[in-house]
């Protein structure tokens, strides 16, 4: 009697656990079939605007395809033997890369500079500063390029005209097309155009750093210079690795300045990035198979990167959440 | 539920509706580049006429600026989407729209009532550009020539007769010098923009090697890296070398070279048939009667025949989804009244009955006579052959006139594309 209860009884426990697993389970799977109805509308628009034509253009770029017919003719990888020999390729690569590094050590510790300068401290006027400074990323790229067109212009243009004033026996330079200096006439367009965007940043980000912190160091008796340094700087550390994250992947992408200042990349592609390259080559000339094998080669180059910094550099950043 | 009901009626009766009004009411996409005031004020003036005329038709009007257009004519082109009457130079930009099957032939129309349409054409050489095998894709209706544009007045200044221009490149070359004596910029050439580079390169391997060396590169059985086309780099290096061009000109747009020209910056510029009218508009009445225009110089040892043009002009082509409307829109702007209208303002006309307006203008009697007794009619690289090889052309002439590379390099530079694009 005692043994058939305690089998019937255990008989129960396991009908029991077997209920409790099935519950479980059924509420895992209603769990998952919320979160995948709530995801399904954002991840159909990911997939046909984002993932398929990304997987169209790896397609395209083993054709020879104007992009005016089917495509027609397999070729392997020809498209990217090209590429690669392709001497303007090669210094649209190198035109980006100097851009990337001279943002990293030029534009992004200026706008620290400044950020520190307005946006607390004895400087006077500063709210006024803080917003002229700011307005260039206000102003659309192509504004912005058309306006230093006119600035830079070889004859007529305000820079010219005021060294001609200022330097005697001072020559005209044609800033935008001279091939000596015409990459880093594009480069102190964007400085010019982009440093605003960094010094908000970095602004919102000093102004959370604690008082008490800083006060704490001084009474110390670490100088402005120590506060900065051992302080302020690494507790806006997060906020610099997302402006050098964001400053690199910037100057990969940048197209409209560059093209409109150029017309296009410049004599011999003196000023051409790869954004431009892509374009004049790709869409331009009717050749989207090549054009494809570009954006194919630009994509990996950002995703790996992108990919890499997360996980090496900005993902102590995010466990602080 | 009733008033769903008829809610739901209601809106399958504005659907009916407005389907029956779109069949009713045609609307003609048309995009041109005659940002010009005077120019774009003619063609609205024009298509209200029509829509007047024709109530039911609404054409909508793009006006683009010239590289503006051709950026974004690429871009619409590969999406499938031609716009029903568009600006085109014809030639092989305009073949390969036609290839992929992104025009409508028109020929039906031209050849209706015995050919009077295609038979009203004087530059006949023109229409051919907008056609392949039998099939027509556009029509032109303004057509000239590229030569030299000069200012007499300056010329007068630098001790030159002013009516007797160079003829001969030793001519040309002491034209030059003597401008450079007297302080004038000899010659007005803005090299940002490319295009207006290429005319003297292409201008120089006219002269110099003539149809044949052209056909035969063009066909594969010679080379653009033959001596012609070398040798019209050195001459054109040579102008650069002597300082023929304005300071600093590579830095120049082709704003700025027809904005130097109009108030009298420069003695000379090697410009098509729309210059006089840009001239006019930068700066009125400042060039006036002072303008001139001489062919190409002939040049010494030269293949070619001294009367062979470089040349084209503009037209419309038409989209493969136009609707008849448009048609007979493009028959309308090519009618002998409008092409008469037109040329009182800036058009070269390409109708034969419309030609007489301009012929007392000399600048334009002498662009007519070029284009009509041009034994070899050459149209603009750029336009003439696919659109890689032509840009190459601008492209590499451009390093050249930088002086960043040699005639040598740029002929085989250009060479290489060709070996990949024409087959």
């Amino acid at each position: 009697m005692s043994l058939a209860n305690t089998r019937n009884l255990s008989e129960v426990k396991v009908d029991e656990a077997t209920q409790i697993r099935r519950e479980k389970r059924n509420n895992a799977i209603r769990k998952w079939l919320t979160v995948g109805i709530f995801l399904l509308p954002g991840m159909l628009v990911f997939i046909v605007f984002v993932l398929s034509p990304i997987a169209q253009t790896a397609v395209y770029s083993f054709y020879d395809w104007d992009g005016l017919g089917p495509l027609t003719n397999y070729q392997e990888f020809k498209n990217y033997e090209r590429l690669f020999e392709h001497s303007a390729f090669i210094k649209s690569v190198q035109n980006t890369l100097v851009i990337m590094v001279l943002s990293l050590v030029i534009q992004l510790p200026i706008a620290l500079m400044i950020a520190l300068l307005v946006a607390r401290g004895q400087l006077p006027g500063r709210k006024f500063f803080r917003a002229m400074l700011f307005i260039p990323y206000v102003f659309s790229e192509v504004i912005t390029a058309i306006i230093w067109l006119y600035v830079l212009h070889p004859k007529d243009g305000l820079v010219n005209t005021v060294f001609t004033s200022l330097v005697p026996g001072y020559q005209n330079v044609a800033w935008t097309s001279d091939p000596n200096v015409i990459l880093y006439s594009v480069f102190a367009v964007l400085v010019w155009k982009y440093f605003g965007f960094y010094m908000i940043l970095y602004m919102a980000s000093i102004q959370g750093v604690p008082k008490d912190l800083e006060e704490a160091a001084r009474m110390d008796g670490a100088g402005e210079i120590g506060v900065l340094r051992y302080v302020t700087i690494p507790l806006i550390g997060p906020t610099i690795r997302l402006t050098i994250y964001l400053s690199v992947l910037g100057a990969i992408q940048q197209f409209v300045i560059v093209q409109i200042l150029t017309t296009g990349g410049g004599i011999n592609n003196s000023g051409s990035v790869i954004g431009t390259y892509l374009y004049k080559y790709g869409l331009q000339r009717f050749k989207l198979g090549y054009g494809s094998s570009i954006a194919v080669v630009l994509f990996l180059f950002t995703f790996v990167f992108s990919i890499l910094y997360q996980r090496f550099v900005m993902s102590r950043d995010y466990q602080d959440d | 539920m009733r008033t769903k009901l008829s809610l739901f009626l209601l809106a399958v009766l504005m659907i009916v509706v407005s389907s029956v009004s779109a069949q009713s009411n045609v609307v003609v996409r048309w995009w041109h580049i005659s940002t010009n005031p005077p120019e774009q004020e003619f063609w609205q003036v024009i298509a209200d006429e029509f829509m007047a005329a024709n109530p039911n038709v609404t054409i909508e009007i793009t006006v683009l600026e010239n590289e503006a257009f051709k950026s974004r004519l690429v871009t619409v082109m590969q999406s499938g989407e031609a716009p029903d009457l568009f600006q085109s130079w014809g030639g092989g930009v305009l073949w390969k729209f036609a290839e992929a099957g992104l025009l409508r032939d028109i020929s039906p129309e031209l050849d209706a009532n015995d050919g009077a349409w295609r038979n009203s054409f004087s530059a006949q050489s023109a229409l051919a550009l907008y056609a392949q095998g039998d099939a027509t894709y556009g029509v032109p209706w303004t057509w000239g020539a590229v030569g030299m544009f000069y200012n007499k007045a300056l010329f007068e200044q630098a001790g030159l007769d002013p009516e007797n221009p160079p003829t001969t490149w030793e001519e040309f070359v002491a034209a030059i010098e003597a401008l450079k004596e007297a302080g004038i910029t000899p010659i007005s050439l803005g090299g940002k923009d490319k295009w207006p580079g290429h005319f003297w390169w292409v201008y120089f391997a006219i002269r110099l090697g003539g149809e044949e060396a052209f056909l035969k590169a063009y066909n594969r059985t010679g080379s653009f890296a033959d001596e012609p086309f070398v040798k019209a780099g050195e001459y054109l290096q040579s102008l650069v070398e002597m300082g023929a061009f304005p300071e600093n000109f590579m830095g120049l747009t082709y704003g700025d070279q027809f904005t130097l020209t109009a108030n009298a910056g420069a003695a000379m510029e090697l410009m098509g048939q729309w210059a006089p009218s840009l001239y006019e508009n930068a700066a009125p009445g400042v060039l006036g009667d002072n303008l001139g225009w001489f062919p190409f110089p002939v040049m010494p040892d030269g293949a070619g025949n001294p009367g062979d043009v470089l040349g084209g002009g503009d037209g419309f082509a038409v989209g493969k989804n136009a609707p008849d409307a448009a048609v007979a829109f493009l028959q309308y702007i090519t009618s002998v009244d409008v092409q008469r209208r037109a040329a009182e303002i800036w058009v070269i006309p390409t109708v034969g009955g419309a030609e007489d307006v301009v012929t007392d203008n000399p600048v334009f009697a002498s662009i007519i006579e070029a284009r009509n007794n041009a034994p070899y009619f050459q149209l603009y690289y750029d336009q003439f052959l696919p659109p890689a090889l032509g840009s190459e052309v601008n492209d590499a002439v451009e390093v050249l006139l930088a002086g960043m590379a040699t005639p040598q390099e740029t002929a085989e530079r250009i060479e290489e594309m060709a070996s990949f694009e024409l087959e």
